[in-house]
């Protein structure tokens, strides 16, 4: 897994609630046996039907943190949502609340979704929106999100053992590996009459 | 100390605690399918792993397969490139399939319950997030993402936090014609897609006692549009006598052993719940969504809402957005809403009952003019049964399509898909914008008030049908 340590960028104001990961990346590009190469479905139709849209906006173009509305990336357990905010260029999402299987698999795959009060992403949208060059700072170190511009310098929370995970860059399943023993024993005393399938 | 039926299978799952680090969870079943798999296959290969329990998998093929001509070859080559590749996982590394024109081929979530392999108190997972419909028995299953599936392919554990506890109590009993599905679109609007995050919904209560084993894993297969990734329902005789007698439940002195710890599973008296929801089953009647979010839904007496209606001003935006995408005018009656598509399948409803309700109320009637019905069962082994009862041709008579099973156009990733600007009512789980197709629109609703609308071609119930 990408670190993730300190990460500075401009953002995108997606001011939008109940994200779904249909929107994120619509099911026809979930056909693919790849884990990269997802940024073409990004928002696919949102950036197809509507010229508008944040991401088709000249002035949003490289922007790699997005704030995003409540209840982002609802709906689906594709992590292919993660992969395309990733493969498109986005480092880390704000939000005010997520979906719990989309936020567990971001913080799988090193895109950082922070939760931030509403009114912190309200501040942030209309900093952005005035002048969207204005850079945010997204330190996991510190655990904190900077924009001074934006006067915005607001602490999150995240559990020490995730973001341990992420700052060392670390696969979970070598980390669960190191205790195959306790799984073998786990195992020997599981209910003799759970079923198995061969 | 009294606990909740969540957390005591949770404790008996546990592989592993220590302080700062999650607990790391034991898992039972896991269930694998073409579309969010590859990727944890070839993560295996790359690191020179193995499936550490290719006993407690099971795979098959569902999201992209199409449901007619199944002997033909998969006639867009990405889907066809997907299934091929999970054959070949399957093959390579030991994994159970029942593969397109297998007798046990179908949506994950009916094949798993129907072989008798969801049990209660069991842990189990599938890169689905409608694996909270194994949870109707009494286990413990939410849907994870790829990387979790390598992981579990690669240690059958998961580090987890604990999730908290949630009571969704249903009094009362249902009216004729109300039924699971419109319990669980009750739930959603009232809690919102929102209010289930972080939490293992319990459902109980008269109403949901009262429910069959099959009614129960629509409540549960839903809890993921509240936001909840695991419904559980405790299990009872209802639970005890689907199990008996399946292909892979346990057998003679195993089953009672089994019946003796499953019932210690419920909940203790006393338990504290972290929040408690309440809802009157005499209440409620048949459930339609307008929106584009499962939270947006009225009852079918209702009329679409005004969005100045809503005071939160973020519920009022996603409202007026709605309504632009669903092409709905705030005002209209909901039964008057004209429909060009009726989809009757999927994990929420596509099993034996749902077919039958709804071939009871189309049986001696024609499916309205310019309307497109189309059934799909939830499993190979649903469709044999329709068709030994007579279902089959009950809906071919009426002039609906009889196909062949998988999740087809609940998420449109095969060739069943609506096309922009069509509508459908539609007895899936997500009316999200584009879900059964590039620019459709979906009302959801329950497989009676399917058939009903099929018959008449706007939303409609059965009691709204005349006489036969």
């Amino acid at each position: 897994m990408e670190k993730f340590d300190v990460h500075t960028g401009r953002a995108v104001p997606l001011r939008a609630s109940n994200v779904d990961t249909d929107q994120i990346i619509p099911a026809v590009y979930l056909k693919r046996v790849s884990r990269t190469g997802f940024e073409d479905g990004l928002f696919a139709e949102w950036r197809k039907s509507d010229p508008d849209f944040v991401l088709n906006r000249a002035e949003f173009q490289g922007a790699s943190v997005l704030v995003a509305g409540p209840d982002f990336g609802t709906g689906s357990s594709r992590e292919h949502a993660v992969w395309a905010l990733k493969d498109y260029g986005f480092r880390a999402v704000l939000s005010s609340r997520f979906a719990d299987i989309f936020r567990g698999n971001s913080l799988k795959g090193g895109l950082l979704t922070v939760l931030l009060p509403q009114e912190v992403i309200d501040r942030l949208w209309e900093a952005v929106e005035a002048d969207p060059t204005t850079e945010v700072t997204v330190d996991l170190v510190e655990r904190e999100v900077r924009s001074p511009a934006a006067g915005v310098h607001e602490p999150f929370e995240l559990d020490d053992y995730t973001r341990w995970r992420l700052l060392e860059g670390l696969d979970d399943i070598a980390l669960t590996l190191r205790h195959t023993d306790e799984i073998g024993a786990f195992e020997g005393s599981r209910k003799p009459w759970l079923p198995v399938t061969l | 100390m009294a606990r909740t039926m969540a957390e005591k299978v949770w404790e008996e799952h546990v592989v592993r605690r220590a302080d700062g680090e999650p607990d790391l969870l034991y898992i039972d079943l896991h269930l694998v399918h073409e579309v969010t798999s590859p990727q944890a296959f070839e993560g295996l290969r790359l690191a020179g792993r193995s499936v550490r329990r290719p006993d407690l998998t099971i795979a098959t093929e569902d999201h992209n397969v199409p449901t007619q001509d199944l002997l033909a070859p998969i006639a867009d080559p990405v889907s066809r490139k997907q299934v091929e590749t999970l054959r070949k996982n399957c093959s390579d590394f030991g994994v159970r399939l029942h593969p397109m024109g297998d007798i046990d081929q179908g949506v994950v979530h009916v094949v798993g319950p129907q072989l008798g392999l969801t049990q209660p108190g069991m842990t189990v997972v599938c890169g689905d997030s409608h694996t909270s419909t194994h949870g109707a028995f009494g286990a413990l299953a939410f849907g994870i993402g790829t990387s979790q599936v390598e992981h579990v392919l690669a240690t059958q554990t998961l580090p987890m936090t604990p999730f908290k506890t949630m009571a969704v109590t249903v009094n009362g009993k249902l009216k004729p014609g109300v039924s699971a599905k419109d319990i669980i679109l009750a739930v959603i609007a009232k809690i919102g897609t929102g209010g289930g995050q972080g939490y293992v919904i319990e459902y109980r209560g008269e109403a949901i006692e009262a429910l069959s084993m099959e009614a129960r894993m629509t409540v549960c297969n839903m809890s993921i549009e509240a936001g909840a990734r695991a419904g559980m329902i405790a299990p009872d005789q209802t639970t005890f006598d689907y199990v008996r007698g399946r292909e892979h439940a346990p057998r003679g002195e195993d089953f009672d052993a089994a019946v003796e710890h499953w019932k210690s599973l419920r909940t203790d008296e006393g338990a504290v719940f972290d929040a408690e929801v309440v809802l009157d089953a005499d209440e409620l009647s048949p459930f339609v969504t307008w929106g584009t979010n499962p939270g947006q839904g009225v009852p079918l007496d209702a009329s679409v809402p005004d969005p100045a209606s809503f005071e939160d001003p973020s519920a009022r935006a996603a409202a007026e957005k709605a309504l632009a995408y669903m092409d709905l005018t705030a005002g209209t009656p909901m039964r008057e809403v004209r429909v060009d598509t009726v989809f009757l399948g999927s994990c929420t409803n596509g099993r034996i009952e749902d077919l039958r309700a709804a071939a009871e109320i189309i049986r001696g009637r024609r499916v309205a003019e310019g309307v497109r019905m189309l059934v799909v069962p939830g499993s190979m082994r649903v469709k044999e049964q329709a068709n030994e009862e007579g279902l089959g041709r009950v809906f071919e008579e009426a002039g609906a399509e009889w196909r062949e099973a998988g999740c087809s156009m609940c998420l449109g990733m095969n060739p069943d898909q609506l096309k922009p600007g069509e509508r459908s009512a539609s007895t899936s789980n997500r009316n999200f914008e584009g879900r059964q197709g590039r620019g459709g629109r979906t009302h959801l609703v329950s497989p009676q008030v399917a058939a009903a609308t099929a018959v008449r071609g706007t939303l409609s119930s059965p009691a709204d049908l005349a006489a036969r």
